[in-house]
C-alpha cells in the first residue's frame, strides 16, 4: 500500500526552458501540421512573440526535472505497473519558446479501489513563467495496478 | 476565427482520424515528449512486465485530441482541457477525435463553450473521454 501520509508532500520545484526545436519535434510526433506551431513567421503573423507551447506540452516540460522519477521513487512505485488515469490543464496565459517555466507540484491525494488492487496518486502542479505570471495548473492522476 | 454567433449546444467540431499508431509513432513521441517509460517502446521490457506488447502513451492521444481544439479555435481561447484515460490505445489503432458543444455560459465577462470530447478506435471503443472550455470572445 502507498503510504497516505504523503498526501500534501511537495515535490522538488523544477524549471524548464522551452526550446523551439523541441516544439517542432513535438509537433511532428503528434501530427500537428498547423504552421503556427512550427514556423516562426506563421506564429508571428498570428500575433505570438515566438512559437507557442501546445496544450499538452506542459506535461512534458514537467518531466524535464533532474529526476523525472522522483514521485515513483518517493512512493516506491514500479514503473511497469503504472497507467495514466486522468490529466487536466487549466490555462491562464500562453507560454512560448524561450520561456523558462517553473513547476511546483505536490501530492494532493492517495487512495485505492478494488480492495487495494488499484491505487491512485493525485498530483497538482502550479506553473509560473520567468515573469512570475501564473500560466497554468496541471492535475494528474496516476494509477498503480497490482493485479 | 470561426463565427460563433450561431453556435448551439449539440453542434459538432470537425472530427478527424489519425493514421494507425505505429511503433515509429511511439518512438517519436517518446523522444519528443520526454516520456521514456519503456512500457511504450521496449517490447522486451513489456514482455518481462507481463504485457503482450507495448502500448501508446495516453498523452499521445490527449495531444491528438488537442488538435481538434486548436483546429477549431486559436489556442489562446482555450481555458481548460481534461481527459480520463478509459482504455489502452494499442499499436495499430486508428484514433478518431471528435467533440460536441454541451453548454454555452458566461463567466468573467466572457462567453464560453463547454465541449465534450472523445477518442475512439477503429472498433468504436472509447479510449479517452474528456472535456474542454473555450472562450468565444
Amino acid at each position: 500500500m502507498i503510504d497516505s501520509n504523503y498526501i500534501g508532500h511537495p515535490l522538488p520545484v523544477c524549471s524548464a526552458l522551452v526550446e523551439a526545436g523541441r516544439l517542432r519535434f513535438f509537433a511532428q510526433a503528434i501530427g500537428q501540421t498547423d504552421p503556427v506551431y512550427t514556423d516562426l513567421n506563421a506564429a508571428l503573423a498570428a500575433g505570438h512573440p515566438a512559437l507557442p507551447v501546445p496544450p499538452t506540452f506542459l506535461f512534458c516540460l514537467e518531466m524535464e526535472a533532474p529526476n523525472p522519477g522522483a514521485l515513483r521513487e518517493l512512493l516506491n512505485i514500479d514503473i511497469a505497473k503504472i497507467l495514466h488515469g486522468e490529466q487536466r490543464f487549466t490555462y491562464h496565459a500562453l507560454c512560448f519558446a524561450g520561456d523558462t517555466l517553473s513547476f511546483d507540484a505536490r501530492i494532493t491525494d492517495i487512495y485505492s479501489k478494488k480492495g487495494g488492487a488499484l491505487e491512485f496518486v493525485v498530483r497538482d502542479t502550479t506553473v509560473t513563467n520567468q515573469h512570475g505570471t501564473h500560466v497554468a495548473d496541471l492535475h494528474a492522476v496516476t494509477v498503480v495496478r497490482h493485479a | 476565427m470561426l463565427d460563433f454567433m450561431d453556435l448551439q449546444v449539440g453542434d459538432s467540431l470537425p472530427a478527424f482520424t489519425t493514421a494507425p499508431v505505429s511503433r515509429l509513432t511511439l518512438a517519436l513521441y517518446c523522444g519528443a515528449s520526454g516520456d521514456h517509460n519503456p512500457m511504450h517502446v521496449d517490447i522486451d521490457f513489456a514482455h518481462q512486465a507481463g504485457a503482450p506488447d507495448v502500448f501508446a502513451h495516453g498523452m499521445l492521444s490527449m495531444a491528438y485530441l488537442s488538435r481538434l481544439l486548436t483546429n477549431w479555435v486559436p489556442q489562446q481561447y482555450l481555458r481548460e482541457y481534461g481527459v480520463r484515460f478509459t482504455a489502452i490505445t494499442h499499436v495499430g489503432d486508428a484514433i478518431t477525435c471528435s467533440g460536441t458543444v454541451t453548454e454555452l455560459f458566461e463567466v468573467l465577462g466572457e462567453t464560453r463553450a463547454r465541449l465534450s470530447l472523445q477518442t475512439v478506435n477503429q472498433h468504436g471503443r472509447v479510449l479517452l473521454a474528456g472535456d474542454a472550455v473555450v472562450a468565444l470572445g
